[in-house]
């Protein structure tokens, strides 16, 4: 099962900026590696990573082999209104992960 | 269980693979290439002027499997004025490209953080596209004492 942390600050003001932290369990494996008997390791990485705000496209961010185990990802949005922020991952091997936090707008 | 017949073949084919990408002298200029045509398909051929972007990144990296970057833009990030894209590239990783992150101007903040692996010592790039179409770029030299990737024989 795939596994994702997001960290969204759950209450902000209107019009504020914050910041969002999201971060992916996932080897990364990159495709140049070779095991002991010299037989190339085959790529298996995260490759987008797609954030929604309320059905809205915020952040779309295309991952390549040279990003780290465990991708990290942080940007930061305007607090415009209440709702969720969806967070969708696809990679290679048919990977997929969706979740979604709540954040309220004061 | 490896016997050690099969053992010194695998040492043996390793070693040599080593020696080929030691001696061939076009390693460099091709991962150049590489790079600067990566770019090309980001730019399509428009110039990149340096200034506005601030490439954070360690100077000297122990390990450079989890190098923490960090991509920053001056720009007010208005619906007539905003960053459209920013991208990262390496000179001498496996693979030119790093990051392409696409942002607007409900963003807020120009900046993206990640980690990245890098392979070698050498210049890491970043290239932001504004909402004007100019593209603006900020370069970083990096030491890397522990590089990612080390089995594909670096120069």
């Amino acid at each position: 099962m795939a596994r994702v942390v997001i960290r969204v600050p759950a209450q902000a003001k209107r019009g504020e900026v914050i910041e969002v932290r999201t971060l992916a369990a996932h080897a990364m494996e990159t495709g140049f590696r070779r095991t002991q008997l010299g037989e190339l390791i085959p790529r298996d990485i995260i490759r987008s990573l797609v954030c929604t705000y309320n059905g809205v496209e915020i952040f779309r961010a295309e991952l390549h082999p040279a990003i780290a185990a465990n991708p990290l990802l942080a940007f930061t949005t305007v607090a415009t209104e209440s709702g969720t922020l969806e967070f969708r991952w696809s990679g290679d091997n048919g990977y997929a992960a969706t979740q979604s936090v709540q954040i309220s707008v004061v | 269980m490896i016997s050690r017949r099969h053992f010194l073949l695998i040492a043996g084919s390793t070693l040599a693979a080593g020696a080929q990408a030691q001696l061939d002298p076009n390693r460099a200029a091709q991962r150049k290439a590489a790079m600067e045509a990566a770019v090309r398909k980001v730019t399509g051929g428009a110039p990149v002027r340096p200034g506005k972007v601030k490439l954070e990144l360690p100077p000297l990296i122990d390990n450079g499997n989890a190098v923490p970057l960090a991509v920053s833009v001056e720009s007010p990030m208005t619906e007539a004025e905003h960053v459209k894209a920013i991208h990262v590239f390496t000179e001498r990783n496996p693979q030119p490209n790093v990051l392409d992150a696409y942002l607007g101007p409900r963003a807020g903040r120009a900046r993206v953080e990640t980690r990245a692996r890098i392979a070698d010592t050498q210049t890491v790039t970043a290239i932001a596209l504004l909402s004007d179409g100019s593209f603006w770029s900020d370069s970083v030299d990096v030491v890397v004492t522990l590089s990612a990737c080390l089995e594909e024989g670096l120069i």
